[in-house]
Parts: structure tokens; C-alpha cells; sequence
């Protein structure tokens, strides 16, 4: 009721019959600059750090693991099921929780845990951004509960930005109930605009571009 | 003409901590967007402005059209659109779910539509527990305030401030360090993510293509929100929508810098249904409310509609140098500054706080900064003319409105007007300064005494530049 | 040498009158045919600033009676000018007739500033004064008509005239027509951040192109019991 009221009020305010044709919208604004790798890794390096997030250019899955180690030792970890974190053998490490699939005992771990391990599908290096697509092999709380965010991302899925996401994804939710971006640590400045990092998500952020 | 300033702006501006408090934060948000739109981070920075308003106008001259479409996108993801007319239907439509679900629990992302509606207030008379979790609105909630500000909530308040509400209401030692704050927030904050029943959210953004809901925040309540109770409510103005989640590029590169001068926020989310098959987590239900509560009025007026291309950055307020004195709480309703000055005498009436257009210098920098480039100060001036419109209709303000056309019939008159003049000059006779600190006592009321309530008064010249010019023009023939 | 008109503004005419007299005489040394039409008085602005846009409408139409014939219409205020050239379109945009005569009108309008350094092409007018001075953008000049650098360039050309900018050159100065009375104490706190911006420069000039500005920012100097001075661009153009 409520929805056809408000319906018919937007239509006699605009001078509309329902399913009056609609001029398309102006077209979107995509510009996909040519950058290589190597300035891609330089300004997500530089993005990311820039925003107290630590990134480590791992020259092969051995690195990206004792990378991993090294950052775990001393406190307990939960990894996702994604394929990238098993391949580089990060789920084998003693310290870490893999293999979730229920909420229950996910969301436990996770509000423990000093250490969420993800991988992601993309990265963005004009903002140094994680791209995260919501899926059974990428739980949400991973990189929300824990006080430490750790990220192992195939360098090739490195884009320059926004742009070129939109344009390899045009539709998001036609693969995922939410795309999430992830840009350096949860902040706040609403105490006398003073920054604190860590207010409900992740303190500290470390990318392992692999 | 008499003062209109409110109480609460005088109140403001003779508090020096306060003044000290708001100039600062606005100040800092103003450099570090002027830095984030550096021609070198971001050439096309105009273009975008531009874009973004054509996407605006586009979307609100056609937004039946995307609002159904939305709908039909949200349904095939499994979620569920829900139209309400006003704040009451959204409290109904939740304390029914929340019914019969078997819901104690409500955590709340900073939403100013929900603001707009106390929803709040509402869901608490019906004994249903609501929770701000980003930390300006929940230290406002403790203390009972209206958010001072679109984007920082909490800008009028010193860590004292907080420390005082925190040991008054959470029973906590009193603790002064805003990190230490922050932290007591977090750990109080954090038990109620992982009890909550529902997560209510607002949204910056509805994409119509995609049914999804975006939400832009920097400290991961929103994300908790929305990822951690069963239920997530998404509650937005029907003016949020966009076409295309393609259109977002131009949207998020304008939104984080305009607010905050960050080229991406921390997270950015775009929810949209609930968790799909096999997901091991986020919530079993969606719902987006999509509120009108008076916007469907301003979306017949051409020129005024484009008030709803708002994106809720905040950057009029930090640029508004009456913002900037007057505080956000001198404002009669949640939204204040610029935008709030031209869109609450739209959705209250211009004649329930008639001051409120008038209340700008129209220096035109709120439009200046505006990432949506929506004419402030252009509507500003037409919503003075309305409310002058409505005032004679009542037949109030006579004497003002007698002023004005007295001086129009004057000014097509050049002969009297010099006369005028030159009899005004006469009540100021020459002597000693040519500025005057006070003007007989006959002389001392309304406009002349506001005047000098604050600065010195010119005396009108002895002789007109038209009496001189005429004598300048003689001695040289 | 072409005819160039001149709107002193209502508030030149009755209370800065030295500023007409020294537009006229810049314009004179540059060689231009100096007009008054006598007949002028006001834009119309007050009113329309205020709601008033019927009564504001008369007198503007007075004006474009006034000014019909002339060549180029030149006016030593950015606010004044922006009236004229931008917001006569809302206030006749239902009289066709009169919004025809606004739109030809329009172009032929031109704040002090610009037509100096966009029309009469003259840079450098033969200017001496000493001193040191800040310049104070007035928004509407700033922001309706996008006049940054006129000013200062023609200021950087005076000679002894050391320019000195403020942090706050373009932060309004509270005047806003009507809002100064009407809202007082903020119209005198935004006066306040202006002229103590003003002060850390150490200038004891403020120079500007609008007097109604200046007339709030001197008003308050004065009233700070501070010595710094405000004078019209055209009074420091005319000094030699």
C-alpha cells in the first residue's frame, strides 16, 4: 500500500505514467590508464603504507609463508578456506584455524582469534584497497574480528583502481551478497579528530603480494 | 527587519572552546580535502563533479523507474523491499520483525535517516534495545544528543566530555585518553555486535542495477552491522539510488575525499541480499526499507529537486563560514548547515523556521566544494522568496515588505532618490571621524543598531558621487 | 576611444563616492570616454537577496532601461556585476521580453578588475602607492564571476605596493547584504576570523573589489581599535 502510494506520488510529481520509458542514463565514466606490474606493486606499496598497512612482495609461496609464520607465532590464527592460503601452505601452520563452515564455531574462533588470515580477489593500487567478494571460501568475520588483518594476494590480481574493477566486474552482485572494499586499518577520528586505529575492525593490515 | 538569530547561535558564538573546537575540526576536514582533489591525485576531479551531477539529475527524473527496478533486483537476491511513508511505518515495520523473530537486540550503523525519524527513540518506547556502534553516535546516544555535524557526529565534544559521559553511564573509571576511550567503547561495543538479533543500517548509496546497498564508514561497524546478526535492515531516503554499480567509480572517488579527504574509506561495502548458498557467514534476511518522509514534495519542484542529489558528504558544512560560527545544534533539525538549509524548510515548510534561508552570507562556498554541484545559494534565494511569499499571505512581516516597495518605487525615481539621499547625509552631520561608534538615540533601532552592535558605521558621504560628478564635469567644460 | 558607462552602485554613490571618482579617473588616463548616465541608482540586488523579487524586479528593470544603449557597463563591485549578469536570468526567466533585454545586457557588463586587464588590456596603469596591503576576495566576484587573479595582477603592478596574501583571502567577510543585520552576531564572528586573518599579515592596507566588503571589514577593524586601513582597488589604481 504504502509502496504504490509513494510510487504514484513520485510519478504525478515527475509528470510519469508507470512503465513509461526511461532515457538511458549518461554512460559510466571507466578510464583504464596502461600501468605495469611493477608501478601497480610500487603505488599499492606506497597507498598502503601511507595508512600504517604493512606489505610484503613475496617472490614465491616459501616466502609468503614464513612471512605468515613469523607474524603468527606466539598467538592463535583463523584462515579461510580460500585455495590460494592451502596452495602456499599457510593452513598447515600449527598456529592456525582452517576449515570452517558453520557459523557458530567460525564466529567463536574469530572473536578469539589475534590473527584473521584471508586471501582476496583483488587488489587496488591507486588506494592500495583489498577487494573481498563474500563466498563459502571467504567468510566476512575473518578480516572484521580479529585485531590483525593478514591478506595473501596473487599479485596478478593487482588492478590500477575503481575503474578497472568496475569494468571486469560491471555487475558485483551477480557473483557475491557483498563486495567489500578494505582500505588500510579500522580508524576513527571522532574524539577531537584524533586518529585511532583498531576502533571495531582489524588495528593492523598486512598485505602479502605473492 | 529584526534579528533572527536563534539562542542557541549566540550561546555558540560566545563560547570560545567551542568556537575553538568546531573551527578546528572544520578546518582540518577543509585541508585535507583541498590536498585529496590535488590536481595531481586526481585530474579529472571537475569532470567528476559534473558526472556526478548529470547521474543525480538522471536518476531523480526517473526515479520511479529506478526505484522498481531496484525492487526487482533486491527480490531476485533474495532480499525484500519495503516502502514506508514516514518513521512511524519503519518502527512498525521493525518492532514487528523484531517480534517475530524473537529480537531483543538491535545494533545501528551511523545512519541520518534514521536520525531523521528517531528511530531510536521509537524501537526504545516498545522496550526494543537499540545500539549506536559507530563511536560519535554512541558516545551522543549515551549523552542524549542530536548529531553535531553530517560526518562527525561528535565534533562539539572534548575527550572531557566523553570522559564524563562514559563514567556517568557505563559505570567506568574515569578515563581521559581518547585512545583508552576507545578502547572501553570497543570492548562494550563488541559484545553487543556478537548478541545482536538485527543490524540496522542506512545506506549511501542504492544501486538499481545491482539491488544492493553501499555503505561507506571507517571503523568497521557498518561491515559488523551487516555481516554479524541474522537480520540485516537497510534503512535509506528514496533519493539514495544510482543506476549502475558502474556508476559507483565516479561516486566513491568524490564521496570519501569530499567528507573526509581519503580517496577510498576504510571499507566500502555493497550488500546486496542476504548470505547466498553455502556461505558460512553473514545474515538470513534483507530487508531494505526505502523511506519518503516528505521527499516525494520536493521532487516536484524542478529547480528545488535537486536538493535531493545530496550525498550526505558534509563538505558544505565545513566550508559554511555560519556553519563554522553557529555549530550544528543552532540548526532546528538533524541536518545542518548548507544542506540543511535548504532542504529542512522543504521537507518541515518554509514557514515553521523562516530564518533558517536567511542564515547564509551566500558566499557561495558550500556550492564551491559540493562533489553533486547543487546550488546552494540558488536555492537559498528561492526559498527567501517563498518564505517572503508565504509571510504577506499571512500577513506577517507588513512593515518589511511596506520597506521594500517604498525603496522600489524610490529607486525608478533618480530625482527623489538623490533627494533622499542627500536628506539621509543631512541626519549625519560632519563631525570629527568619518565613522561613527553610535547614531543619535532616534536612530538607534533595528537595522542601525544591529549594525553597530558588532562594527563601526560609515556616514553617508556629504556629497554624492553624482553631486561631484556633475561638479567635476563643470569645472572641466 | 570607445565610450565606457559607469553603475558606481548605490553604495558608492552615497557613501564611497571617491571610489566612482577614482574608477573614473583610471579609465580616463587609459583614454576611455567616461559616461555617467544620471538616472542610474540601484540593481536591485537588496531585495532580491531579501525574497523581495517582485519589488526587486522593478528596479532592476530601471536599470536595463538606464543602461540600454550603453557600450560597455563598467561597475566597481563583483557583486553588483554578478546581479546583473547572472541573476537577472532568475529573476525574469518568466518575462521573455525582459530576459532578452537581460541577456543582451549581460555581456556588456563588466566589474572594474576584469575589464581593466580582459578588455582595456592594461596591466599596469601608472600606479604609485606605498604601502603594504592584502587583497580580500569578495565571493561573489570570486565565486559567481571566477575574478582570482585580475586584481592581483594589476596590484602587482603598482609601483612601491608590497602585496601580501592572508590565509583567509577567501573567506567571506560576514557582510551578505541584509544577513549583517539580520544575523548580527554571526555576520560580526565571521568579520572577527576575517580581520584577524587580516592582522598576522602585517599589511596596514586591505584592498578589495567591493565596498559593501570593505565596508564590514573596516567597520570592524575600527571597532578592534586596529589601525589597518581598507581602500577600494580603483582608490589604489587612481594614487600615483
Amino acid at each position: 500500500m504504502a509502496r504504490d502510494k509513494i510510487l504514484h506520488k513520485v510519478r504525478t510529481a515527475l509528470g510519469r505514467s508507470p512503465g513509461q520509458p526511461t532515457p538511458p542514463p549518461p554512460p559510466a565514466r571507466l578510464r583504464l590508464p596502461e600501468v605495469t606490474l611493477d608501478q601497480r606493486i610500487d603505488a599499492f606499496v606506497r597507498a598502503l603504507e601511507t595508512l600504517a598497512g604493512k606489505v610484503f612482495v613475496a617472490a614465491s609461496p616459501e616466502e609468503a609463508l614464513a612471512y605468515t609464520a613469523n607474524l603468527c607465532e606466539g598467538r592463535t590464527a583463523v584462515a579461510s578456506n580460500a585455495p590460494l592460503l592451502a596452495e602456499c601452505g599457510i593452513t598447515r601452520l600449527a598456529a592456525v584455524q582452517s576449515g570452517f563452515h558453520e557459523r557458530a564455531p567460525l564466529r567463536a574462533a574469530c572473536a578469539q582469534a589475534g590473527i584473521g588470515i584471508t586471501s582476496a580477489d583483488y587488489a587496488l593500487a591507486d588506494t592500495g584497497s583489498l577487494v573481498m567478494f563474500s563466498c563459502p571460501a571467504e567468510a566476512r568475520l575473518i578480516s572484521l574480528l580479529p585485531p590483525v588483518h593478514l591478506a595473501v594476494v596473487d599479485r596478478r590480481r593487482l588492478l590500477t583502481g575503481l575503474d578497472e574493477l568496475y569494468s571486469l566486474h560491471p555487475l558485483p552482485s551477480g557473483e557475491t551478497s557483498a563486495m567489500v572494499f578494505i582500505t588500510g586499518p579500522s580508524r576513527t577520528a571522532d574524539i577531537e579528530q584524533i586518529l585511532i586505529r583498531g576502533v571495531h575492525g582489524p588495528r593492523e593490515i598486512h598485505v602479502v603480494l605473492v | 527587519m529584526t534579528t533572527l538569530e536563534p539562542q542557541k547561535a549566540r550561546a555558540t558564538l560566545a563560547d570560545a572552546n567551542l568556537q575553538l573546537a568546531i573551527y578546528a575540526a572544520t578546518g582540518r576536514l577543509m585541508e585535507k580535502r583541498k590536498s585529496s582533489i590535488d590536481e595531481r591525485d586526481l585530474p579529472d576531479y571537475q569532470e567528476l563533479r559534473s558526472h556526478a551531477h548529470e547521474l543525480k539529475k538522471h536518476t531523480i527524473e526517473n526515479l520511479d523507474f529506478y526505484l522498481e527496478q531496484f525492487e526487482e533486483n533486491v527480490n531476485a537476491h533474495g532480499g525484500k523491499v519495503v516502502y514506508c511513508r514516514d518513521g512511524t511505518e519503519v518502527a512498525d515495520f521493525v518492532l514487528n520483525l523484531a517480534k517475530e523473530r524473537g529480537a531483543r537486540l538491535v545494533v545501528k550503523s551511523k545512519s541520518m535517516t534514521t536520525e531523521e525519524i528517531d528511530l531510536n527513540e521509537r524501537l526504545e518506547q516498545h522496550d526494543l534495545e537499540a545500539v549506536e556502534t559507530d563511536l560519535g553516535e554512541y558516545i551522543l546516544q549515551l549523552a542524549h544528543q542530536k548529531p553535531y555535524h553530517i560526518v562527525a557526529p561528535a565534533l562539539h565534544l572534548t575527550r572531557y566530555d566523553v570522559a564524563d559521559i562514559f563514567t556517568d553511564k557505563l559505570a567506568v573509571e574515569r578515563e581521559t585518553v581518547p585512545e583508552k576511550q576507545t578502547l572501553i567503547a570497543r570492548s562494550v561495543l563488541r559484545e553487543k555486535f556478537l548478541a545482536a538479533d538485527i543490524g540496522i543500517t542506512g545506506a549511501n548509496f542504492l544501486v538499481a542495477d545491482s539491488g544492493a546497498v553501499v555503505l561507506v564508514e571507517n571503523e568497521g561497524n557498518a561491515r559488523l552491522t551487516h555481516s554479524a546478526p541474522k537480520i540485516h535492515i537497510a534503512i535509506a531516503g528514496i533519493e539514495k539510488l544510482i543506476p549502475r554499480a558502474q556508476d559507483l567509480a565516479t561516486f566513491l572517488k568524490l564521496l570519501g575525499r569530499s567528507a573526509t579527504g581519503q580517496p577510498l574509506t576504510v571499507y566500502t561495502s555493497m550488500v546486496s541480499g542476504p548470505r547466498r548458498h553455502q556461505e558460512i557467514d553473514g545474515p538470513d534476511e534483507f530487508y531494505v526499507v526505502l523511506l519518503d518522509n516528505g521527499r516525494t514534495k520536493l521532487i516536484a519542484d524542478r529547480e528545488k529537486r535537486e536538493s535531493l542529489y545530496c550525498i550526505r558528504c558534509g563538505a558544505c558544512l565545513n566550508h559554511c563560514p555560519v556553519y563554522r560560527k553557529i555549530g550544528g545544534h543552532s540548526y532546528p533539525w538533524v541536518y545542518s548547515g548548507p544542506i540543511g538549509a535548504i532542504i529542512t524548510p522543504q521537507y518541515m515548510g518554509v514557514t515553521k523556521d523562516p530564518w533558517l534561508p536567511f542564515a547564509s552570507s551566500l558566499c557561495g562556498a558550500c556550492y564551491e566544494v559540493c562533489p553533486v554541484k547543487i546550488n546552494i545559494p540558488k536555492l537559498l534565494l528561492e526559498l527567501r522568496s517563498e518564505v517572503v511569499k508565504a509571510k504577506a499571505r499571512d500577513g506577517k512581516d507588513r512593515l518589511e515588505k511596506a520597506a521594500f516597495r517604498l525603496w522600489a518605487w524610490v529607486m525608478r525615481r533618480p530625482k527623489l532618490y538623490e533627494m533622499l539621499g542627500m536628506m539621509g547625509a543631512g541626519l549625519f552631520p560632519e563631525s570629527g571621524s568619518r565613522w561613527l561608534r553610535h547614531v543619535p538615540g532616534l536612530l538607534d533601532f533595528g537595522p542601525l543598531r544591529a549594525w553597530l552592535s558588532q562594527r563601526d558605521l560609515p556616514r553617508p558621504a556629504a556629497r554624492s558621487f553624482r553631486q561631484q560628478w556633475r561638479a567635476r564635469r563643470k569645472g572641466a567644460a | 576611444m570607445p565610450r565606457v558607462s559607469l553603475f558606481v552602485t548605490c553604495v558608492v554613490d552615497q557613501v564611497f563616492p571617491r571610489v566612482g571618482l577614482a574608477m573614473a579617473d583610471v579609465l580616463e588616463r587609459l583614454g576611455y570616454d567616461v559616461d555617467f548616465p544620471e538616472a542610474q541608482t540601484c540593481c536591485g540586488q537588496p531585495a532580491f537577496n531579501s525574497g523581495y523579487r517582485a519589488e526587486a524586479r522593478q528596479v532592476a528593470m530601471h536599470f536595463l532601461d538606464v543602461f540600454r544603449h550603453a557600450d560597455y557597463i563598467v561597475v566597481p563591485s563583483g557583486s553588483c556585476t554578478s546581479m546583473i549578469s547572472h541573476h537577472y536570468q532568475e529573476l525574469f526567466h518568466k518575462q521573455p521580453e525582459w530576459l532578452e533585454q537581460a541577456a543582451a545586457i549581460a555581456p556588456r557588463v563588466w566589474e572594474f578588475s576584469r575589464f581593466l586587464t580582459d578588455v582595456a588590456k592594461a596591466d599596469d596603469v601608472g600606479a604609485t602607492f606605498e604601502g603594504k596591503a592584502t587583497y580580500h576576495d569578495s565571493c561573489h566576484a570570486l565565486r559567481e564571476l571566477n575574478i582570482r587573479n585580475p586584481p592581483r595582477r594589476l596590484l602587482s603592478r603598482v609601483r612601491g605596493l608590497q602585496l601580501l596574501e592572508m590565509d583567509k583571502a577567501e573567506e567571506c567577510c560576514g557582510f551578505g547584504g541584509t544577513f549583517s543585520v539580520k544575523f548580527a552576531e554571526t555576520s560580526g564572528g565571521m568579520a572577527g576570523t576575517k580581520i584577524e586573518s587580516i592582522l598576522r599579515t602585517g599589511a596596514e592596507y586591505v584592498i578589495s573589489i567591493d565596498s559593501s566588503c570593505l565596508m564590514q571589514i573596516q567597520g570592524a577593524l575600527l571597532r578592534a581599535g586596529s589601525n589597518v586601513r581598507t581602500l577600494h582597488l580603483a582608490e589604489v589604481l587612481a594614487s600615483r
